[in-house]
């Protein structure tokens, strides 16, 4: 993966690039082969570019993520996987499986055919829900053995850490036993979130999994009341870095808006909101449809995906990502002069929504292609950010240092912009330790957030080895080896240790201390 | 009706169960050897000893009384560790609406309120407007209190409250004495009327070494509250220093073994929710 925007230039990759790329000794030989399919990829043009839009990639306002130049797989894909259990593969030659071994079974082989922009899989499916039918007439330390080697071969073959299983809302008992699997073994694939639903989740299911994440940075929470009428069923699944969306497809593409480089175009506010913030859109989706145009009409994807013929994803289920982050400097920067800061000062909040308000009014002037599902709209996403990213805050959140000294008005603000997000949104929170001890006071805070309109959050305790970073995990551990110069098992220990350091998530806000 | 408020934690995680907002008064009934936070048992006097000391400037002197500017309070605590008369210039004084507008802003996170100390039962007349108001919002009420009053003769505040965390502190009379110069006969009374009006939320004892009866504590509270079980939260508290002025300050802290005992004392007597701190 390169470390820079990925915008098209005419000239081909140089051959030292490649050479570089082929005799890394900080790579593993998967992350080596990888990269060299990703600059294979980069020496083609097939996206149209006008002088426009180059300047935004090249000013760094448009960013598209490492998605590469021609694209010939979605970039999010969220198998319906009920479907193999129900009806097993063709493709795969697998039967119906009839209990847990093979049920586990089904899920291991399939998940290797899954692709996405990472390569890996980054939608695991709602694993509590797929399991829990073939754990009858089995004790929960057979079944807790089954989902150790499980989740420990997850872990261990899928090296990416953008990569999801969703849990809820209903407790069941596989629920419970995957929590309790998970809190022991504390690895950083899959992330889990949990959906909570204040009608039909169990307080003691909410209970369980803020234990875990305390222990262990896992799992996050999902707001379930206010994200389950985003597509019609079979629903919605989280995959990645809280991206919601739809089941049985997924995200085509994900380009971003990084509104904090847009804000240096010019330092009149009017100007920035009426003229130039328009003009940048209008750019961005236009270079997300002609991506989608190759993906649907040339690259062949859904023509050769095993996938699609056995209906577990579907070209009408696919929608187009609109990603928005580095709000909070965006506002800093155009009110500078003034001194005020996101988060902190009433008056650059209502510019915040302002924005927000004008981003999501102009984003829906567009048609988004081949997007049915969403009646041809894009779906904004509040992206949580690069390696690369210095001085761009995740998101719409405060930046780390700016956060208000009160957790409520922390949380109020989240709510506030939350709700712009359709389609993924989060906040971290990292909580003192000796919550654990209250576990109640936890499942309140979330209640009440919830109920205030926050629509994801996730928490970790300050003495853990995995941290959560802008969404998905790293172990500190595996950091420490990557600054040591060694070759480390997962692609996102190199992110998430460049992150770590350039954004000081050492020093976020405890809360509830 | 105005009050001392000496703090308000807008969202507290170790004031009873579930997120809170504790309330914490000025002014103490008792004399606790072990208190942490002596600067709450008095009303300040106005001596101005902590004006000139104050790090932040915070603190001034009008008509003839110290004056706290919150806004430039960097919270260095200097003012409360010199302060010879066990209070603190940052105390508020407040009325009943501002209390609970303080309270209500942290809606929907928080389930209730619990309000300390000092010792909150010497503020029972402020209270019960308060409480009222409070009850209409459905929030559950708790007081962390010492046990010196007489629950069983505030009808009218009893009324009002889910329930009480009443901190046992020690058995023998002559301990508790020594812990605290008063006699511990109603507290015994108020650990029986409370847990038969099912109004005993919490139950707390510091463990101090070779000065408190943990023991004689446990077995004590299960024949009061005669009962097989006993699910009533038992805090066992392992004794700090910090904080603590006079003959405990150098005093260590029980290990965690001799607290691991205590625990399992407990558990044999019965009790079914024990949490060592």
């Amino acid at each position: 993966m390169g470390k820079t925007n990925t915008y098209y230039k005419k000239n081909k990759v140089d051959e030292k690039v490649i050479y570089d790329a082929l005799t890394s000794k900080k790579r593993t030989h998967e992350q080596k082969v990888l990269d060299l399919a990703h600059l294979a990829e980069n020496q083609l043009n097939v996206i149209p570019l006008d002088e426009k839009q180059i300047h935004y990639f090249e000013t760094g306002a448009i960013n598209d993520l490492f998605e590469g130049h021609a694209p010939y797989r979605c970039r999010y894909i969220m198998p319906e996987y009920e479907l193999l259990m129900k009806n097993g593969s063709k493709f795969l030659r697998l039967e119906k499986p009839k209990n847990l071994d093979e049920a586990i079974f089904a899920l291991m082989s399939i998940y290797h055919h899954v692709p996405s922009i990472t390569s890996f899989p980054v939608y695991l499916g709602n694993l509590d829900a797929l399991l829990d039918p073939f754990m009858d007439g089995l004790s929960d330390e057979e079944i807790k053995s089954k989902l150790r080697l499980f989740l420990n071969f997850l872990d261990r073959t899928i090296t990416d850490s953008f990569c999801h299983a969703n849990l809820g809302p209903k407790y069941l008992r596989a629920t419970r036993l995957i929590l309790e699997v998970e809190k022991e073994l504390n690895n950083t694939v899959p992330n889990f979130t949990i959906k909570y639903n204040s009608k039909v989740t169990d307080d003691e299911f909410l209970k369980q999994a803020i234990d875990c994440s305390l222990k262990c940075s896992n799992p996050a929470i999902c707001n379930d009341d206010a994200n389950c009428n985003n597509y019609e069923k079979p629903g919605y699944g989280i995959s990645s870095c809280y991206n919601i969306l739809p089941v049985r497809g997924g995200a085509y593409t994900l380009t971003r808006l990084t509104l904090t480089k847009l804000a240096y175009e010019t330092k009149d506010i009017e100007e920035f909101i009426n003229v130039i913030l328009p003009d940048c859109i209008e750019c961005i989706t236009r270079y997300e449809n002609d991506r989608v145009s190759f993906l649907v009409e040339k690259s062949g994807f859904f023509e050769s995906s095993f996938l699609v013929d056995e209906g577990l994803i579907d070209r009408n289920r696919f929608v187009i990502m609109f990603g928005v982050t580095g709000l909070a400097e965006c506002v800093n920067k155009l009110l500078e002069d003034k001194g005020l800061k996101y988060g902190r000062d009433e008056e650059a909040d209502k510019l915040a929504q302002r924005i927000m308000d004008k981003v999501r009014d102009e984003v829906g002037k567009y048609e988004a292609r081949y997007s049915p599902l969403t009646n041809n709209k894009f779906m904004l996403h509040a992206q949580v950010g690069l390696d690369s990213d210095i001085g761009v805050t995740s998101g719409v959140r405060i930046p780390v240092g700016d956060e208000p000294e009160s957790f409520v008005a922390h949380l109020k603000h989240s709510a506030i912009f939350h709700k712009y997000f359709p389609a993924g949104v989060g906040d971290i929170f990292p909580i003192a330790p000796n919550v654990v001890h209250n576990l109640d006071s936890m499942a309140d805070l979330v209640k009440g957030a919830f109920k205030e309109g926050v629509h994801y959050m996730s928490f970790y305790s300050g003495d853990t080895d995995v941290v959560r970073i802008t969404g998905y995990l790293v172990k500190i551990s595996e950091m420490n080896k990557y600054f040591d110069e060694e070759a480390v098992i997962k692609q996102t220990t190199a992110l998430g240790a460049e992150n770590y350091k350039s954004s000081h998530l050492e020093r976020r806000k405890v809360r509830l201390g | 009706m105005k009050a001392l408020v000496n703090k308000i934690i807008p969202l507290s995680t170790v004031d009873g169960r579930g997120l809170r907002s504790a309330v914490f008064f000025q002014g103490c009934n008792i004399r606790c050897l072990y208190c942490h936070n002596p600067e709450t048992w008095k009303v300040c006097n106005n001596c101005f000893l902590c004006v000139d000391k104050c790090k932040g400037n915070a603190l001034s002197i009008v008509d003839n009384k110290v004056v706290w500017d919150e806004k430039k309070c960097i919270y260095c605590d200097t003012c409360i560790h010199i302060c010879e008369n066990h209070s603190s210039p940052r105390v508020k004084e407040m009325d009943v609406d501002e209390v609970y507008n303080k309270i209500i802003e942290n809606v929907p996170f928080i389930r209730g309120v619990t309000f300390s100390g000092g010792e909150c039962t010497l503020q029972e007349k402020f209270l019960i407007p308060l409480l009222k108001k409070l009850k209409k919002d459905n929030l559950s009420i708790f007081l962390d209190s010492n046990g010196m009053i007489l629950f069983e003769e505030k009808e009218e505040l009893v009324s009002l409250i889910d329930g009480v965390m009443l901190d046992v502190k020690a058995w023998d009379d002559d301990i508790y004495h020594k812990l605290t110069s008063f006699s511990n006969a109603n507290v015994k009374k108020n650990l029986k009327y409370l847990y038969s009006i099912n109004k005993l939320e919490e139950i707390r004892i510091v463990n101090v070494p070779s000065l408190v009866d943990v023991s004689s504590c446990l077995k004590g509270i299960k024949e009061t509250l005669n009962s097989d079980k006993i699910d009533i939260k038992l805090k066992l508290i392992r004794f700090r220093n910090n904080g603590v002025r006079g003959v405990l300050e150098k005093t260590p802290s029980p290990s965690l073994e001799e607290m691991n005992s205590y625990k399992k004392e407990a558990e044999e007597l019965g009790f079914t929710d024990i949490l060592i701190l």
